[in-house]
């Protein structure tokens, strides 16, 4: 009876043994970690390019953007992804030549809450950073009335709300604010985690969301995305040129549209504010690590094959989810920047 | 008979062995948690050294926390933790101690047992479900009913003042009783389960009332069991994260209204170590995370100091 019982673990060791064996030799294994922002739409291509190419794995940890850029420099992964792009230090703390591969691009978005005033309140980007600086304390101030004739707004003091976790997205809002507004720009600055002159810290989009909706005369800040499932109410705000324009899909692509013509060879720049009229002015690239000279053969022809697809096939699957796809200019500029890499 | 000392002794050999076996082990698993926690404290203060060498004393005693300018001072996340798990526990204690009472005193076996059941399953739910309903439920009901008559009735003491967010110190302060009350109580239950019998039977026949016999003979017994019991609230109120968190307000201040929202160390952490790409600002959150060591290290050093000063007065007790 024993004897039967260990013949047949025995029989089930060799089994797995094998089995672990045989996988490892039919699949390579890509390890990526970094951005939660984009992570929607990284699993949905993983998953999708296993079909496509079924040696391959991508195995993708969201640990937050300074994890990634961490995890890269410390060569821990393969791939690191990151909302925000790295400073000429961080890229010189790196063992090796590391480029930035603009994926897609989300955009931000004021979202509010006051009773009786529908989505669509135009706020100018001067008034918002006030508003966030605390300068503006009630909803009925002449700044904020002189943009909306004919909507009734009541004199509450507004209550701000913003993120208290470190996020891609307070990183993105913080620098559309210090290009509006330069007392931001001195007394606050751009960063994943600010020092907020007023306000309350919520946990995530969900937990800046939840606070303002239970909070009336709130106004705090979502990713489009997340204000779009969540059918939240949020403002339209007035761009560079002057127009206001209502967050979408296609504004936020119009930002990347506009920014093609001075983007940088390393694609490191910040797409807030940008010129042109259809352009929302809150928005920004998420971008993947990846070294020049990759150090594994295999697992870097993977992974500019990969890239490949997903700058072509993936693309089309970023609205689906609420990210904006990028414009074609700079996937053309992408495609020849994809080819530098080296294995 | 030399043959029989002969196996005698190889028996106590053997089972000397044994022993030393055995103490062997023992001692190798006491000495790996003392090298664990001698690790992590080196782990620690190296990673937290450049924040050491740049703010020094100064990290315990500053009012900023700016990642963008990079200054950074615990003070208002030493105040949110430490406020926030005192006033807690203040809160929980007697409600804990209460129940515990009633499940091993007043109520009937059955009903003590069904009340003590559900303790342990308030104490088994895990905190982001307490933060969950916290966040959904307990603050807009705080903001909307809880907030406007403290501030109608109490509003002139400086504790119940300002605008109500609902997000605020009191909400974590509440939640916090709601979780450490089932560890105390638990805990209590089972210290004055622990009372003998002939303490309370002693005291009903020199004709003590049920309320003389508990403050007399069963409270005084349990009384360092029911104050470790406390120490090991104050350890999960202090070290808590995640509900307090997504309640707190996480902003860092220090002010005394309770409706103000606050922050706390291990929040700070939560928040914005997955994000800090600095390396200055990674060594600030470290450098919190090393005072929070600390700071429960000398929770438990003067808990142990009261343990110890109430057990040598109940033996001098007894003695008289």
């Amino acid at each position: 009876m024993l004897k039967n019982v260990r013949k047949s673990l025995l029989a089930l060791a060799i089994m797995a043994a094998t089995a672990v064996a045989g996988q490892a030799s039919a699949e390579t294994l890509v390890n990526g970690a970094g951005a939660t922002f984009p992570y929607p739409i990284y699993s949905k291509w993983f998953s999708e390019y296993a079909k496509v190419d079924p040696s391959v794995k991508f195995n993708y940890q969201s640990i937050g953007s300074g994890g990634g850029i961490k995890q890269i420099t410390a060569q821990t992964v393969d791939f690191g992804a990151s909302d925000k792009f790295l400073s000429d230090a961080e890229l010189k703390a790196a063992p090796g030549k590391l480029i930035h591969i603009p994926t897609v691009m989300g955009a931000v978005v004021v979202i509010y809450n006051i009773p009786g005033v529908p989505k669509g309140l135009k706020l100018s980007s001067e008034d918002v950073a006030d508003i966030f600086l605390g300068k503006i304390t009630k909803w009925n101030d002449p700044k904020i009335a002189n943009d909306n004739p004919g909507v009734k707004l009541p004199d509450q003091p507004i209550v701000v709300v913003h993120r208290s976790d470190g996020s891609g997205t307070t990183s993105i809002f913080t620098d559309y604010l210090s290009g509006v507004n330069a007392d931001w720009k001195s007394k606050v600055g751009t960063g994943s985690s600010v020092k907020w002159p007023v306000g309350l810290g919520g946990k995530g989009n969900e937990g800046v969301a939840g606070q303002v909706k239970n909070t009336k005369y709130a106004i705090g800040y979502a990713e489009l995305a997340y204000a779009f499932e969540n059918k939240l109410t949020y403002a339209t705000l007035k761009n560079r040129s002057g127009q206001f324009v209502e967050p979408s899909i296609k504004s936020t692509s119009a930002a990347a549209a506009a920014a093609a013509k001075q983007m940088p060879a390393d694609y490191r720049i910040s797409l807030v504010n940008q010129p042109g009229k259809e352009a929302y002015p809150i928005v920004g690239f998420t971008w993947l690590l990846v070294y020049e000279q990759q150090k594994d053969k295999a697992k870097g022809k993977k992974l500019v094959e990969f890239l490949e697809w997903s700058l072509h096939k993936g693309q089309k699957m970023a609205s689906g989810l609420l990210y904006a796809p990028l414009p074609e200019n700079v996937q053309k500029m992408v495609g020849k920047t994809i080819k530098t890499i080296k294995y | 008979m030399s043959d029989v000392t002969a196996s005698h002794r190889w028996k106590i050999e053997k089972g000397l062995s044994g022993d030393f076996i055995f103490k062997a082990v023992t001692v190798l698993f006491a000495f790996s948690i003392l090298v664990i926690l001698m690790l992590m404290l080196y782990e620690m203060v190296s990673q937290s050294l450049p924040s050491l060498r740049k703010f020094g004393g100064h990290f315990i005693t500053g009012m900023e926390w700016d990642a963008v300018q990079e200054n950074f001072g615990a003070l208002p996340f030493i105040y949110g933790s430490v406020v926030s798990s005192i006033l807690a526990l203040l809160l929980a204690t007697p409600l804990a101690v209460g129940t515990a009472l009633f499940i091993t005193e007043i109520a009937p076996r059955r009903l003590g047992g069904f009340a003590a059941s559900l303790v342990e399953l308030l104490a088994a739910i895990p905190s982001v479900i307490y933060g969950l309903w916290g966040i959904l439920i307990m603050t807009p009901w705080l903001q909307q009913t809880v907030q406007p008559l403290l501030q109608k009735y109490l509003g002139f003491l400086p504790f119940f003042d300002g605008p109500a967010y609902g997000v605020s110190m009191l909400a974590g302060v509440l939640i916090l009783m709601i979780m450490v009350v089932p560890i105390i109580t638990s805990i209590t239950k089972e210290v004055l389960m622990a009372v003998p019998r002939s303490q309370r039977e002693a005291a009903i026949a020199l004709g003590a009332t049920r309320w003389e016999m508990i403050r007399m003979a069963v409270l005084p017994y349990g009384k360092s069991g029911i104050l470790g019991a406390v120490i090991l609230g104050l350890g999960r109120a202090i070290g808590e994260t995640m509900a307090v968190t997504m309640v707190i307000g996480n902003n860092p201040q220090i002010s005394l209204s309770l409706f103000s929202p606050a922050y706390t160390m291990p929040s700070v952490i939560a928040n914005e170590f997955a994000e800090a790409s600095s390396p200055l600002h990674s060594a600030a959150l470290m450098n919190i995370g090393l005072l929070l060591l600390v700071i429960t290290l000398i929770i438990n050093a003067l808990a142990r100091l009261l343990l110890w000063s109430m057990s040598r007065g109940a033996a001098r007790g007894t003695k008289l």
